[in-house]
């Protein structure tokens, strides 16, 4: 079985025997992933039920529930790795979803697609029409991505944060790509974040 | 460590009973001895003990976990759970359900001889809880040697009993399955047993409890069970199944008749009920739910009672349980988290209230058999 490509960065990167939680964990391909090549205590928290049942039938310890309501329950700093893989852009309220990450988490994984990949761009700029792609399938009404953001919006947003950036991967096909075009060239970005330490010494 | 093949230990089986010595130290302070224990087995210990599991039943449920009722001859209570092939497999695991203390149908409750004065203990028999359950089926395993459950499994009362088991004896709980169940009783909870509890009382033939040589107080238990089984199902279930349909009758009769459907199902769950079920049993049993609160037994947090346990837990809940409801199955769910305990959660779909978990769910069966079958 071979993971996403965005979840196989997550997975290489993830120190062998950490604690961790995945958030938006789907039917668990990645928890058991980390845990049977990483041997990671893996956790996850999962909305859709159906997907909830696959996972627990794996072995794993998955919690139903919505990352906009259900991530105060983790008391801080409780895992080495908060995961939120292609989930921000769902969540009602993103930047809560990422202030939580950063608290259970000493750590945190964010990956999402890129809304200014140049793809995106062309079928807005020519087409006049919400960009449907291999990332985005959904049209305008049921898509579940209500947040759509870019990379630069996303470091943006943690410049202001005062978010540490300690690793960023980009994919553009499955394939990575640098960080200088990214907003431009990648799909795909995924980030490994911590707060800042003084934040980190007071949680 | 077993010298005998478990299929020839007369320990094993179907309708078995033992009276273990005790004395067992009651939460209420009081000393009960004997213990008598009803209960039944399914499939065959291992040789290392590892495949036994305990299922735990509801408040007028019993130890014919999958195997005939002997007064109703019904299928047991679980039977579309438990057995080979399903998703508490009997081919691969030895299944233990026993009678809950306090109640009637063999395990020692108010119904039994009290040996100091060879009369039915009545009221005089302790007030009992959840943990003082637990305890007596600890006993019984000590008997069965069983050291260790790969797992405890248990809807609402049962589930309470899970949780209780995984509290009391962390060392000897592998996995905790928990459906459709509580971590305390709550107001409202209080308030329906209350109810159930004040009729059977109010019934004359109730006599202060002493009414084993006499009529039971049939008509106090019936109205207690028809109250009680209204929490059971769901607004919508109740609509869906009768509506304000008139029973056998063209028009409505201008009298006091069950007119509707739905008084006469209560009506003959109610009678059904006393067929089956002692008073003072009801009595008991719904004391020890509502003094049930498991945070209280453990300095009033709830993550306390799972503190640095290995034990792995699964909660499910049913979004039209409004007796045990999802909030409820969550606030559990976050004291696991809180306590850093492995833990699974799901709110499964059912039309049909707090009783969904003992009906046909091919979800809840994938969830149980996967959660068992995980890690073996």
């Amino acid at each position: 079985m071979s993971l996403r490509p965005d979840l196989a960065i997550i997975a290489a990167h993830l120190p062998a025997g950490a604690r961790a939680l995945d958030i938006g964990c789907g039917d668990g391909e990645l928890m058991a992933a980390l845990r049977d090549d990483r041997g990671a205590d893996v956790r996850g928290l999962e909305l859709d039920p159906g997907n909830v049942a696959v996972a627990v039938g794996r072995g794993l310890s998955v919690i139903q529930g919505d990352a906009d309501t259900d991530l105060a329950g983790y008391p801080d700093q409780s895992f080495d790795y908060a995961i939120l893989s292609q989930t921000l852009q769902t969540a009602r309220a993103p930047d809560r979803v990422l202030d939580e990450l950063l608290r259970i988490g000493r750590y945190a994984f964010v990956s999402f697609p890129n809304f200014a990949h140049w793809r995106v761009r062309l079928s807005l700029l020519w087409g006049g029409r919400m960009p449907v792609t291999r990332l985005l399938p959904e049209r305008w009404y049921d898509t579940p991505n209500i947040h759509h953001l870019t990379i630069d919006d996303f470091r943006a947003h943690l410049a202001e944060r005062g978010v540490i950036v300690e690793g960023a991967w980009f994919l553009s096909g499955d394939k990575q790509t640098g960080g200088a075009a990214a907003n431009f060239l990648a799909e795909h970005a995924i980030f490994l974040l911590r707060r800042e330490q003084s934040k980190v010494d007071r949680g | 460590m077993l010298t005998t093949p478990s299929s020839l230990d007369q320990r094993f089986g179907l309708s078995r009973r033992v009276v273990l010595p005790g004395p067992l130290r009651l939460d209420g302070g009081a000393l009960l001895a004997p213990v008598e224990i009803a209960y039944e087995t399914y499939g065959t210990l291992a040789a290392d003990g590892g495949n036994a599991m305990l299922v735990c039943h509801a408040l007028t449920g019993d130890q014919h976990l999958a195997s005939a009722h002997p007064r109703t001859g019904k299928p047991g209570w679980w039977q579309r759970m438990v057995g080979p092939g399903k998703p508490i497999d009997t081919d691969r695991y030895f299944v233990i359900c026993t009678n809950v203390l306090g109640s009637c149908m063999g395990s020692t409750g108010p119904a039994s001889t009290d040996p100091t004065t060879g009369r039915p203990y009545a009221m005089t028999f302790p007030v009992i809880t959840i943990r003082d359950m637990v305890r007596a089926q600890a006993l019984l395993l000590d008997h069965l040697g069983v050291a260790r459950l790969m797992a405890v499994v248990g809807g609402s009362m049962g589930g309470m009993q899970a949780l209780s088991w995984a509290a009391t004896f962390p060392d000897r709980v592998e996995k905790c399955v928990v459906i459709a169940s509580t971590a305390r009783h709550s107001a409202q909870n209080i308030a329906f047993h209350e109810v159930g509890r004040q009729a059977v009382m109010a019934d004359p033939n109730w006599r202060g409890g002493d009414y084993y040589d006499g009529d039971p107080p049939a008509a106090g238990l019936a109205v207690a069970r028809m109250a009680a089984h209204i929490t059971y199902l769901s607004e919508a279930g109740l609509t869906e199944k009768f509506g304000r349909r008139l029973q056998a009758r063209a028009q409505k009769s201008f009298g006091f008749d069950a007119d509707f459907q739905v008084e006469s199902y209560l009506r003959h769950q109610g009678l059904a009920f006393t067929d089956r079920f002692d008073a003072n049993s009801y009595l008991y049993i719904t004391r020890a739910l509502d003094y049930f609160d498991l945070a209280e037994e453990h300095g009033g947090l709830l993550a306390n009672a799972f503190r640095g346990t290995a034990t792995r837990f699964c909660l499910v809940s049913f979004d039209t349980d409004w007796l045990y409801p999802t909030a409820e199955s969550r606030s559990i769910v976050h004291a696991l988290m809180a306590a850093g305990a492995p833990a699974s959660y799901v709110e499964l779909s059912s039309p049909f209230g707090h009783d969904a978990f003992l009906l046909d769910s091919p979800e809840l069966d994938r969830v149980i058999h996967g959660f068992l079958s995980a890690g073996r």
